[in-house]
């Protein structure tokens, strides 16, 4: 009987489409609005990221996220050091600040002073350049967006000059670093040559970078250094995952895309619904006459079930496509680079997609169950 | 399987007595059946006529098991089908009766073949073999030709003689068919009647037609006249008295 239930679902095609545009497109919608969330929340934690050389950060107990900075003093540092366990721990610049261009443009950057002697907090992938370089003078790292919108339409070229504090900086590397959360060029630098174009302030160091002794627990490494210096230690995944929480709490960030979402979810489950129940109103004599014939309620929620199913297949499959061929579409402009069709997200679109066509189809499920076969012969 | 046959010893597929079928409660309620006995005897084409509203189609519901009785007793082939479960009950409809509806409730999507079919898939007789069976009885029943065609494809005589087909399919000793010339034109449903007359009509098989064409009445070996809910006359046409 799957056959008959296949080739009644098809057979009306005007609905067999529109049921499957329904799930289409709010499949599409709720991967393509998940995803772009996701990614985004993810890039609210990009620095910490890139930072791939140290497992642990050391920060101010009253620290939130990321962007939120409460500096440190040297003696942290040394006291991070005097730490059982601690291979080695290095400072980590990480603020904002203007920087003017040749051309005169004042523009907000987000910069970081990597340690002097270890180049810990360098970004890992150089589009141009290399990371030695970054100990000649005045040298700076600019991320590959960032020069993109600081010299727009203008070819990566090294030997660039911008300024911060009246003072000069050459770009000597180009980094592909992970997008940032705020689209503002990002700057990497030597800590010295950072505290040189920040100046005033007399604590600036904003973290402290830790790799733990070989055999040493990370975990229990961060727990020691809490309990022995009152600074707030955290692995690079929890002091993320920290950070993710403050903007989801904090923000109108996950309101915005999950009214879009719930949106999508919605009006797919209503007009999905809608169209599947008038299928089978539509179909109804045919089901009575169905169960006339000897067809038990049980096969007619099965066909019920596996016309469903074969919508919300279809459906979830061109969603799931036309999202991914939206990511591959935009995935070279500035703006959206790195955003991809998360997986976690496919999966959760595709129990949505269930939700909807389990809801969808109880309404002709329960239409089917009380119809009397008796009706047919009226 | 529900063991079948009792009947066969006496000819008689279905057996009535004292059938009563009851609407509603109170002040809304309706008999619609009001202590029927019938006889519907194998080998046979029946027919049962009355004006609109007198209860035939309730009848035949309640005969088909598409309907509870509310008292009395009947026995299809022998089986009181009210001491069925649901299952068996729906289980003795797709192995012993075959249904003719008035609008013929053919499924749209499928072709003449695949809907003569039907009975046998849902028996679970593999797609290709149903088929195969289903256009062989087509062939008989004269729409070999238009086995591919869709039921909008065919004209209402050819899409009743598919539903023929349908009843037929699975060698029921049971069929029932309800007005099966009524949105047919005189020529069309005399020639229908004539197929299933045919076709239908079997020493071990039962032919129930509920009609008000009293244009076709000769087709019958015997009619049974009902009115406000009872049998009032059976009357055996030439056919049966030659």
């Amino acid at each position: 009987m799957n056959f008959v239930a296949v080739k009644m679902l098809t057979g009306d095609r005007s609905k067999y489409v529109g049921l499957i545009f329904a799930i289409s497109v709010a499949s599409m919608l709720m991967a393509h609005q998940a995803s772009i969330f996701g990614n985004i929340m993810w890039r609210t934690t990009s620095q910490i990221q890139d930072v791939r050389d140290a497992e642990i950060w050391v920060m101010d107990p009253r620290l939130r996220f990321v962007d939120e900075i409460e500096p440190l003093s040297d003696n942290d540092l040394y006291r991070v050091r005097g730490v059982e366990g601690v291979e080695w721990a290095v400072r980590l610049y990480k603020g904002t600040t203007r920087m003017k261009s040749p051309e005169g443009r004042l523009r907000a950057v987000v910069l970081m002073g990597i340690d002097d002697a270890t180049l810990v907090g360098a970004p890992r992938k150089l589009k141009l350049g290399t990371l030695a370089d970054v100990r000649r003078p005045d040298a700076v790292i600019v991320d590959e967006a960032g020069y993109r919108d600081l010299w727009p339409g203008q070819p990566l070229t090294l030997g660039r000059t911008l300024e911060m504090n009246d003072r000069r900086g050459v770009v000597v590397a180009i980094a592909d670093s992970s997008p940032p959360f705020l689209s503002v060029p990002l700057l990497y630098t030597r800590y010295s040559q950072a505290l040189s174009y920040i100046g005033r302030e007399r604590n600036q160091m904003s973290f402290v970078l830790v790799h733990p002794k070989p055999g040493v627990e990370t975990a229990a490494l961060t727990q020691r250094i809490t309990a022995q210096t009152g600074l707030r230690a955290l692995t690079r995944d929890d002091w993320a995952w920290t950070t993710i929480r403050h903007y989801l709490a904090n923000t109108g960030i996950p309101v915005n895309f999950g009214i879009t979402i719930s949106l999508a979810f919605i009006v797919g489950a209503v007009v999905a619904g809608q169209t599947f129940y008038l299928f089978t109103i539509d179909n109804l004599k045919q089901f009575g006459a169905l169960k006339a014939i000897g067809v038990s309620n049980r096969r007619l929620v099965g066909m019920i079930l596996l016309q469903a199913l074969i919508v919300g297949g279809i459906g979830y499959g061109i969603g799931m496509g036309l999202a991914a061929a939206f990511f591959e579409t935009t995935k070279n402009l500035i703006a959206l680079r790195g955003i991809v069709l998360l997986w976690p997200v496919m999966l959760g679109t595709g129990g949505a997609v269930m939700v909807i066509i389990v809801l969808a189809s109880l309404m002709s499920i329960r239409r089917v169950l009380v119809l009397e076969p008796a009706a047919v012969f009226r | 399987m529900i063991a079948v046959g009792a009947t066969q010893e006496t000819d008689v597929a279905v057996a009535c007595r004292g059938v009563t079928k009851a609407f509603g409660t109170g002040e809304a309620r309706v008999e619609a059946l009001r202590g029927v006995d019938l006889e519907v005897p194998l080998g046979r084409l029946t027919m049962l006529v009355g004006p609109s509203g007198c209860g035939k189609t309730t009848l035949l519901s309640v005969i088909a098991g598409l309907l509870d009785r509310t008292a009395g007793e009947i026995q299809v082939l022998g089986v009181d089908t009210a001491t069925l479960s649901g299952a068996e009950q729906i289980a003795f409809r797709r192995t012993h009766l075959g249904f003719v509806f008035q609008q013929y409730n053919l499924l749209p999507a499928l072709t003449a073949a695949e809907n003569a079919a039907v009975p046998l898939l849902v028996g679970g007789v593999a797609r290709r073999r149903a088929v195969e069976k289903a256009t062989e009885l087509l062939e008989v029943l004269g729409l070999g030709a238009r086995r591919h065609a869709l039921p909008a494809q065919l004209s209402s005589g050819q899409q009743q003689r598919v539903a023929f087909a349908r009843a037929l399919i699975h060698a029921p000793r049971l069929i029932v068919c309800d007005e099966p010339t009524a949105a047919l034109d005189v020529d069309t449903g005399r020639r229908v009647m004539a197929l299933l007359t045919h076709v239908a009509v079997r020493p071990d098989r039962a032919v129930l037609v509920v009609t008000h064409d009293n244009r076709i009445f000769d087709f019958a070996d015997r009619i049974a006249h009902m009115e406000d809910g009872r049998i009032v006359g059976i009357e055996t046409p030439r056919k049966e008295a030659a």
